[in-house]
């Protein structure tokens, strides 16, 4: 049994040992394209190994360097950063699958390029996920999206140019205006960034300066995508779909709601939140970016951009279950986190399955393919049950304790928006399902049979199912955030 | 025996050598070997300065008088953590500057010229050293002047590739003599006060002698001549043209070490010569110098976003850091004082990497480097590119490069002393600061390269010394401990009164 320091090494370094073997590897495309998923199974052991560890009351650590007094570059898991790591890295196995089976299929440019850029941003989600304070968190926070941008401009066509420089332009412009200032705040009024059960805002700051440090954390944290900061991840989905399903469902946005949830479970901490209402407003504003964003998704009828804007909604659920600030909102949350993951990368995983095989990107053209692709179909029916909330599927757990979450918190109206999202997601997510299986065919195409693309997806969406009847594991570290 | 006497002689050696080692320069025929020399002469400094460094690290404070002629007759030199620690800065990046000046020069100078540039290279370095190490008020003019009138020979010479460096020059003489000028009528009203050109009797002295009028006007022209030489606006005028039409090396030099002497004699003067007198210079710093410091980070910052000349868009974003770092001396508490010597560190550091890899860019594509010019480099010149990026992230303050550091201690400083609209201001203008940042990397990375561009080379001449002050951005953004802990000594030092 490999130790706990070697296991976190081996989870932050692994993925970066894939990217830069990825050139050399290039030789061989079989290798290359061998080292993603194998990198993929290391990391996702070394993480599982650590989140075992956390789950019996450790906290694994390493430390790297001291920068000055206060700042430290160290690495710490939290039950949060076990959850998140777990996720990242066991998503990136299949994702890594489907990349190759995507990039091959497609018939992509610069795929070793690509190769080693996925690799490096899994590596920075790893070390945003096992960060040991703020100013790490920070660093890789960074590092994630400087390492995104070549994947988001893959094609470098204008379009994708274009959409790269809205992507840098919100992410850097908010992380280094609004997220760094939050981030000096909080040392120079505390002293310290760790990250510590139960928070340690309270007392230090003066409750009415609470919710501008909130909103500088809030709004710094652009790859949550709070509205009105959410532009960059509809421009995103320019990039080849790996990059949408893996990155812009799973690492970065979640990075972005990951953030917002550490600091607001051990930073702040929940009790002085939830005393001093320093959140409120985050709640209405989170209401608002999940209704607004489902009924933007609504009028989408590219297959890519209704995703995208479903993914903002979501993520607001995730901010929603933090800015509540209650035990059981913020547990909800953060199994929205695993819930909502193998979910929308399965859509993804979809939507990526049916441009391969028929060059399919509109939801208006879907009518009866559903027959042609049936796997992919059902995938994508299943991802979408487990988004909306329906039991037996996993993301019915999260819907649910966050509804609890805001009613126990005497936000009644809050649960009408939950219900009303939910149904507007019923809509949206199922119209592509239902156009595929009930309306007869408006197109046809040549469907080319591609494993790769169809294998990983599957999984996923029986993923989302046993999540459902296996959420102890999750629920438990979730529950371990909130016992200070 | 010999050793001995180096260790004993170090202050004089690191004004000296490279001062004798300049008329050697100016008559060697070859370009190389006057560049050898150059290296020589900036090496030993450095070595020196880090010995020197060492022995004052426990508080120790050498007076060195030149040709054992005791002061206040003779000339003093004092070496204390304060200065030890500027020294180190200089001479470090003074011979990182030499080191990717061979490149630079060879394209940009004629080969006949090099001896002659080395030369005054050689003269500046050296008269800068003198300017931090010297005690006496007068001499401190002459080694100003030394320096001043060798900088305008090297900025001059930036006329072979543009004629524009001409008049940057002789806007440089006129406006720096103006400065010295002053600086010396100041020196002489102290003198009438006091009767001494040492620094350490004129603060002895000047509580007791009753000045009036005389005093305030000495401090005033002291004080005014020094802000000319460390570009605070307003009268920072004379930089952004110095900087950008000077040869490439030259740039590099000025930037990363030039300011930094004026800004220490500057602190020199509020904080040992007129230690005596804490009423004035308190009203000078508080009610001017903070002002002034806004003031220069403020427009440094904006004319900086409108620059589409690269080099003269960081010689405006100079005058901004110079502000910051003047800002942080003026605070005049130890973490104020702290906060300025660590920026006096780490600017020398981010800006060094700046006009290097400025350099690099122009002597790969023949031309001034503009935002058109410079469109899509990111991919043409990538080993250039990242270094400059390194720095450029370095400058916009972002964790783990020394730039977060000083920005970290700067607000760290302005927060101790409950100035909130100060640090409101300097928080918005280390946003804007961005502004340009990102004009530059956009252009550089995120637009291609125009079509049929000719492929670019790059020489490790020029990226070597460039990437050891990129890793060095990074270095002390890792572990700030040794400029932390030094910076503070030099505020003790500097505030522990007298000299």
């Amino acid at each position: 049994m490999m130790s706990l320091h070697t296991a976190m090494l081996v989870g932050l370094l692994a993925p970066l040992v894939v990217a830069i073997l990825t050139p050399f590897l290039a030789v061989r495309h079989v290798w290359r394209d061998a080292a993603g998923p194998i990198g993929g199974v290391i990391t996702f052991i070394a993480a599982v190994h650590v989140a075992l560890a956390v789950l019996d009351g450790e906290t694994p650590r390493l430390f790297v360097a001291q920068i000055a007094e206060g700042l430290a570059l160290e690495f710490a898991v939290t039950p949060l950063g076990a959850i998140f790591g777990l996720v990242a890295s066991g998503l990136w196995i299949l994702a890594a699958l489907y990349s190759v089976g995507y990039m091959r299929g497609n018939h992509e440019k610069h795929q070793t390029r690509f190769a080693a850029f996925y690799a490096v941003a899994v590596h920075a989600a790893m070390a945003v996920a096992w960060s040991g304070n703020l100013l790490v968190l920070f660093v890789f926070y960074e590092i994630l999206t400087f390492s995104t941008y070549p994947l988001v401009t893959h094609k470098e066509s204008a379009l994708a140019r274009n959409a790269g420089r809205l992507y840098m332009s919100i992410l850097v412009g908010t992380s280094v205006v609004l997220l760094l200032p939050a981030v000096v705040w909080v040392w120079l009024s505390t002293g310290t960034l760790d990250f510590r059960p139960g928070g340690y805002l309270a007392g230090q700051i003066d409750p009415a300066m609470a919710p501008i440090l909130l909103a500088l954390f809030a709004f710094g944290v652009g790859k949550a995508a709070l509205m009105p900061i959410h532009r960059w991840l509809p421009a995103a989905m320019v990039a080849p779909t790996p990059v949408s399903a893996l990155l812009h469902a799973v690492a970065v946005v979640k990075a972005g709601v990951f953030t917002i949830l550490t600091v607001v479970v051990y930073v702040f901490g929940i009790d002085f939140l939830a005393e001093t209402g320093a959140a409120d407003w985050l709640v209405w504003l989170s209401a608002f970016t999940i209704l607004a964003s489902s009924m933007v998704a609504i009028t989408k009828d590219d297959i890519k951009a209704r995703l995208a804007y479903s993914t903002i909604s979501q993520l607001s659920y995730i901010v929603l279950g933090a800015a509540i600030a209650s035990s059981i909102a913020v547990q909800g949350a953060t199994l929205h986190i695993v819930m909502h993951a193998a979910g929308k990368i399965t859509l993804f995983f979809c939507a990526g399955a049916i441009y391969v095989q028929a060059h399919l990107t509109k939801i208006s053209e879907l009518d009866g393919q559903g027959r042609e692709m049936p796997w992919v179909f059902a995938a994508f029916f299943i991802g979408a049950l487990s988004i909306i909330g329906i039991p037996p599927l996993g993301g019915s757990w999260s819907k649910f304790m966050l509804m609890v979450g805001a009613v126990d918190s005497g936000y009644l109206v809050i649960l009408g928006v939950l219900g009303l999202s939910s149904l507007l997601n019923v809509y949206y997510l199922l119209e592509p399902v239902s156009r595929g299986f009930f309306r007869p065919k408006v197109k046809t195409v040549e469907v080319t049979s591609h494993p790769l693309v169809v294998i990983p997806p599957v999984l996923t969406a029986i993923l989302s199912l046993l999540l459902f009847f296996y959420v102890d594991f999750f629920a438990a570290l979730a529950k371990l955030m909130v016992i200070s | 025996m010999m050793g001995a006497a180096i260790l004993t002689n170090l202050p004089a050696l690191l004004v000296v050598v490279p001062l004798l080692l300049a008329p050697f320069s100016a008559v060697l025929p070859i370009a190389g070997l006057a560049w050898v020399l150059a290296l020589v002469g900036t090496g030993i400094s450095f070595l020196a300065a880090l010995m020197l460094q060492s022995v004052t690290e426990n508080g120790v404070r050498i007076s060195y008088h030149l040709g054992n002629w005791e002061p206040p007759w003779g000339i003093e030199f004092v070496v204390d953590s304060a200065s030890s620690l500027t020294l180190v800065v200089m001479s470090g990046l003074g011979f990182l500057a030499t080191l990717a000046a061979r490149r630079l020069v060879a394209i940009e100078i004629a080969d006949k010229d090099s001896g002659k540039f080395y030369a005054a290279w050689l003269l500046v370095v050296g008269g800068l050293f003198g300017l931090v190490m010297t005690a006496d008020a007068f001499n401190l003019f002459v080694f100003l002047e030394i320096s001043a009138l060798a900088s305008v020979i090297l900025i001059g010479m930036g006329a072979g590739t543009d004629r524009r460096a001409l008049v940057a020059g002789y806007h440089y003489l006129v406006i720096g003599a103006v400065g010295a000028t002053f600086y010396v009528i100041g020196v002489g009203f102290i003198y009438a006060i006091t009767g001494t050109l040492n620094m350490g009797d004129m603060a002895s002295r000047l509580p007791d002698a009753a000045g009036g009028a005389a005093l305030y006007v000495g401090f005033g022209f002291m004080v005014a001549g020094m802000l000319v030489k460390a570009a605070i606006f307003p009268v920072h005028i004379w930089l952004p043209a110095a900087y950008g039409y000077a040869p490439s090396a030259v740039s590099t030099m000025l930037a990363a070490i030039a300011t930094k002497a004026a800004l220490y004699v500057l602190a020199r003067i509020f904080f040992t010569i007129f230690a005596g007198t804490p009423e004035i210079v308190d009203i000078a710093l508080s009610n001017i110098i903070v002002p002034l410091a806004v003031g220069g980070i403020f427009v440094g910052t904006i004319m900086a976003i409108y620059e589409a000349d690269i080099k003269k868009m960081f010689a405006h974003s100079s005058v901004a850091q110079i502000g910051y770092i003047a800002l942080g001396l003026a605070l005049a508490t130890p973490a104020g004082i702290s906060a300025g010597f660590i920026h006096i560190g780490n600017h020398a550091l981010i800006k060094g990497g700046i006009f290097m890899a400025i350099g690099g860019f122009v002597a790969a594509l023949g031309a001034r480097a503009s935002l058109e010019t410079i469109t899509g480099i990111g991919r043409r010149m990538p080993i250039t590119a990242t270094a400059f990026l390194i720095c450029g992230l370095s400058l916009a303050g972002l964790p783990l490069t020394a730039g977060f550091i000083s920005k970290l201690y700067l607000v760290r400083a302005i927060l101790e002393t409950d100035s909130y609209v100060i640090l409101a201001l300097v928080l918005i203008s280390s946003a804007l600061s961005v502004v340009y940042l990102w004009k530059v990397m956009e252009v550089m990375w995120m637009q291609p390269a125009p079509a049929r561009s000719p492929k670019l080379v790059e020489n490790p001449a020029i990226y070597l010394p460039l990437w050891m002050v990129a890793l060095g951005n990074i270095w002390f953004g890792i572990d700030a401990g040794w400029i932390v802990g030094a910076a503070r000594l030099a505020a003790t030092a500097l505030l522990g009164g007298g000299a």
